[in-house]
């Protein structure tokens, strides 16, 4: 069975220099101030060595990985 | 309870009679509380199923079912520490302001039930630095009961910085473990907050001090006044174009129009924001919706901490916006990008479609910064604003298309019916 996987963002240590969005531009688009703007919610199976990759290198260690049987995080 | 149709949580207040402990007992009659450790579970649990029959939710913006989550709580049998929210961040409510001046011991009632319910030790009133009058009457209030009942529970008072963001929840416990008053990143709803090594179940004041209603009469006499599924009274600050602005008790379920009818309207109601500045524009047409969660889906509001702001014909439904806009921005608590960059971005669309300049389609730009702001930000300080504006921008559509074609609409240079406070600026978080 395919875990889902789903990539968080945490905002508060997130510095906007957009690191994320050069390794991996299909999962991250940038906003107009450069902060990572998720493409989609869950991480298809074909990216997820390369979203494993954006929250190792992530400067900040804003990114995370979590599997999405919990619920998305701040969405209503 | 005291009258069955007149005020519950005010009662005995009326103008602006403070009830000591003395005159409480008197006009509430004494709490019932469980006599030992032994007694306590079962008692917990058959206070979570009258708080069930009560139709109780939480006042404080959720409006979550109060058995529900503390019933969860009881059930998870964690060391907990009780908070009680009386922060009151938003500048344009006041009711648990004047429910802490004026019937504190209610309040105090209501946190002794949770502390019994769910074996804390400890209870911490949160009461914002600037809001002296609810401080000194709790404190005066904790003074006149004595050492609380029961195995040595201890209440006392916090007074973390009065700003916007810092009654967030997050924010609050935050403050209340010894960091700052600013909202923490939580990936997971719902989120679990500690002081120390407690779990800390917070609680509104209004909701707290129904409890102890709640706790003394029974579920099904509680939600003799009520509507639906929603049971009770609530309190309700009105404001805006209003004669007298004010903290009022309705019942669950009275028609939005009657509500403000108690604060003397000035003028027709053109628009009416429910819920603060984070909250919801309804229209003229919402009027005749009953006070409860189901009676204002509809038009898609929510009674939430019972803010209700009117506007009316004299004043500028775009600038208003503009203006609330602007003043959330610069509540921010400067942490995440797309609230501190992408609010002010708002704001400032929002001001040049105030001031009818549309050049480069503004309206565009407005919406484009619309969708990208909400559910970035750490807490829902941004997606507020965004709901606004959104439905904002909706009731006052023909205000807005008038502006966007730089014609303004009829009330240009009208004053505005909102008082907002200056901004907490720089003032401390800690
Ligand atoms: S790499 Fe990390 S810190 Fe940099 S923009 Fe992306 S999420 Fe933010
Ligand atoms: S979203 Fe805004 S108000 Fe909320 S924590 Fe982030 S910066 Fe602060």
């Amino acid at each position: 069975m395919a875990v889902k996987l789903e990539l968080r963002i945490d905002p508060v240590a997130c510095d906007g220099y957009g690191h994320c969005a050069e390794v991996a531009p299909e999962l991250f688009s940038l906003d107009e101030w450069g902060y990572p703007i998720l493409r989609s919610g869950q991480v298809p199976t074909a990216l997820v060595a390369v979203a494993k990759l954006a929250v190792k290198q992530c400067p900040r260690k804003a990114l995370s990985l979590a599997t999405a049987v919990d619920p998305p995080a701040r969405r209503r | 309870m005291t009258e069955p149709n007149g005020p519950r949580l005010l009662a005995g207040t009326a103008g602006g009679h403070r009830l000591d402990f003395a005159e409480h007992v008197a006009t509430h009659g004494s709490l019932p509380l469980p006599a030992d450790r032994r007694e306590s579970g079962p008692w917990a649990k058959d206070l979570v199923a009258q708080i069930g029959l009560s139709g109780l939710i939480g006042r404080g913006g959720g409006g979550f079912p109060t058995a529900i989550k503390l019933g969860g709580a009881v059930e998870g049998r964690h060391r907990t520490t009780v908070v009680i929210d009386v922060m009151e961040g938003e500048p344009a409510a006041q009711k648990d302001s004047v429910l802490a001046a004026f019937s504190p011991h209610l309040i105090l009632d209501g946190a002794e039930v949770l502390a019994a319910a769910l074996s804390a030790k400890e209870v911490k009133i949160a009461v914002a630095a600037d809001n002296p009058a609810a401080k000194g009457s709790l404190e005066a209030a904790l003074a006149e009961r004595g050492q609380p009942r029961g195995r040595g529970l201890d209440m006392s008072i916090g007074t973390p910085p009065g700003r916007y963001v810092a009654g967030e929840e997050s924010a609050l416990v935050h403050w209340l473990d010894g960091g700052d008053s600013r909202p923490t990143y939580r990936p997971s709803k719902p989120a679990v907050l500690t002081i120390g090594r407690r779990r800390a179940y917070v609680e509104n004041a209004e909701t707290t001090a129904a409890l102890a209603l709640i706790a003394r009469h029974g579920g099904a006499a509680y939600a003799a006044q009520g509507w639906e599924r929603t049971g009770g009274t609530a309190l309700v600050t009105i404001s805006g174009a209003v004669d007298s602005p004010g903290v009022h008790e309705v019942a669950v379920g009275t028609p939005l129009g009657q509500i403000i009818a108690l604060s003397q309207p000035t003028g027709t109601p053109t628009g009416i924001l429910l819920g603060g500045y984070g909250g919801t524009f309804v229209g003229p047409e919402a009027l005749t919706s009953p006070w409860s969660p189901e009676g204002l889906r509809p038009v898609g509001g929510a009674p939430g901490a019972g803010v209700i702001i009117v506007f009316n014909e004299s004043s500028c439904g775009v600038t208003e916006i503009s203006r609330i806009a602007d003043w959330m921005a610069r509540e921010s608590a400067g942490q995440c990008g797309p609230c501190v960059f992408g609010l002010p971005a708002l704001a400032e669309d929002l001001a040049l479609v105030a001031l009818g300049r549309n050049k480069g389609r503004i309206d565009v730009r407005l919406h484009a910064h619309l969708d990208i702001i909400a559910g970035r930000g750490a807490c829902a300080h941004p997606d507020g604003v965004v709901r606004m504006v959104r439905t904002g921008l909706s009731v006052f559509r023909k205000d807005v298309a008038a502006h966007l074609e730089g014609r303004r609409c009829s009330c240009a240079g009208a004053p505005s019916v909102l008082t907002l406070p200056d901004n907490a600026g720089e003032l401390a978080w800690r």
